[in-house]
């Protein structure tokens, strides 16, 4: 399950950026190729955050569809399965252009820095 | 007290920190002159078994080393002990329950007790698990995937990441190809449909089949003629 591994990634990048304000929305880009299965990196993440500056902030993952533009013809197409083909004319031979991204896209964050017990 | 909420914009990859770590690695690889293999499989495909008949042919030729990842055990390493090459056990299991691959800090964990210097391949055994273990590069040089022919023909399609980053696929227990229901013709065009061309040998770590051109393999890679 790498999902947990990509949780504590994504929870340590937020923390960082966050400094000592709450974070309150993750928003994380996944390529489709990248086969991470959303309900279980929101568990993981979930577990994660615990006792972090991330704690119960929101996971919005965006799945971002595999594209393939054709060396042939230079068409693109988006891949829903193997093997990539390109839709126009059939070849093979495409350059993934979309579909592997794994990324913490931005985050939401309270303003200002929470006071302790407020 | 009104709360507003901010917006700022990261663009950090997931993997980021890893792959630096990765690349600490292959550097410190590279200044020892080590060629250095990620073995990739499902658990029980045959890595170790592979691993074995390995250092019993190149022994002498090659200087070996290898890390041993696990969730749990010294059993690979102890098998492994015979042979009398530099050899490290990593386990996993110090992470959540045993994290289900290698990542590049635990290979450098690793490599504190592992002598580099006059080692022209290291192969690093990989935690059993079709997924996981594609994803984090640890500092190698070429991934090799031992999938055995008990697992089916369908799996490139189902678990492509792993397939996809392989650059040479050993097809194993070949041996048993007469007791199986298993397509060999069909399995291989579904590995070329996600990942075209890739190398593939065809062997049987038990009988010994494919053994010396996967050794050749690996010879041809540590020193390119």
């Amino acid at each position: 399950m790498h999902e947990l591994a990509i949780a504590e990634s994504v929870v340590r990048i937020a923390s960082t950026h966050a400094g000592v304000r709450r974070v309150t929305r993750v928003y994380l880009k996944v390529g489709h190729l990248r086969q991470v299965v959303p309900s279980a990196l929101a568990f993981s993440f979930e577990l994660v955050a615990q006792g972090t500056p991330v704690e119960d902030a929101e996971l919005e993952i965006e799945e971002i569809p595999a594209t393939g533009k054709c060396r042939a013809c230079g068409a693109e197409s988006r891949l829903e399965s193997f093997p990539l083909q390109c839709r126009d004319c059939g070849g093979f031979d495409l350059e993934l252009i979309a579909g592997e991204e794994l990324y913490v896209e931005s985050l939401e964050m309270e303003a200002h820095p929470t006071k302790a017990g407020s | 007290m009104h709360r507003t909420a901010v917006r700022k914009v990261v663009f950090e990859g997931v993997l980021d920190a890893n792959d630096a770590l990765a690349q600490a690695n292959r550097e410190k690889f590279d200044r020892a002159g080590t060629y250095v293999i990620n073995l990739m499989s499902s658990p029980g495909a045959g890595k170790t078994a592979l691993l074995e008949r390995t250092l019993e042919r190149l022994r002498g030729r090659l200087r070996l080393g290898v890390l041993e990842g696990d969730v749990q055990t010294t059993l690979d390493a102890d098998r492994l002990s015979r042979f009398h090459v530099p050899l490290v056990q990593v386990n996993t299991d110090p992470g959540f329950g045993g994290e289900c691959h290698l990542d590049a800090n635990m290979v450098r964990s690793g490599l504190s007790e592992l002598p580099l210097d006059g080692m022209d391949v290291l192969v690093i055994e990989n935690v059993g698990n079709l997924v996981c273990p594609a994803e984090f590069r640890v500092g190698e040089d070429a991934r090799v995937m031992v999938y055995s022919i008990t697992e089916g023909e369908e799996k490139p399609l189902k678990y492509p990441l792993m397939f996809r980053s392989a650059d040479l696929v050993v097809v194993n227990k070949m041996d048993l190809l007469e007791h199986l229901d298993f397509d060999l013709e069909q399995f291989l065009a579904h590995l070329d449909a996600v990942n075209p061309g890739v190398e593939r040998i065809l062997a049987s770590a038990r009988t010994g089949r494919g053994v010396d051109e996967w050794c050749s393999w690996l010879q041809r890679r540590v020193a390119p003629s």
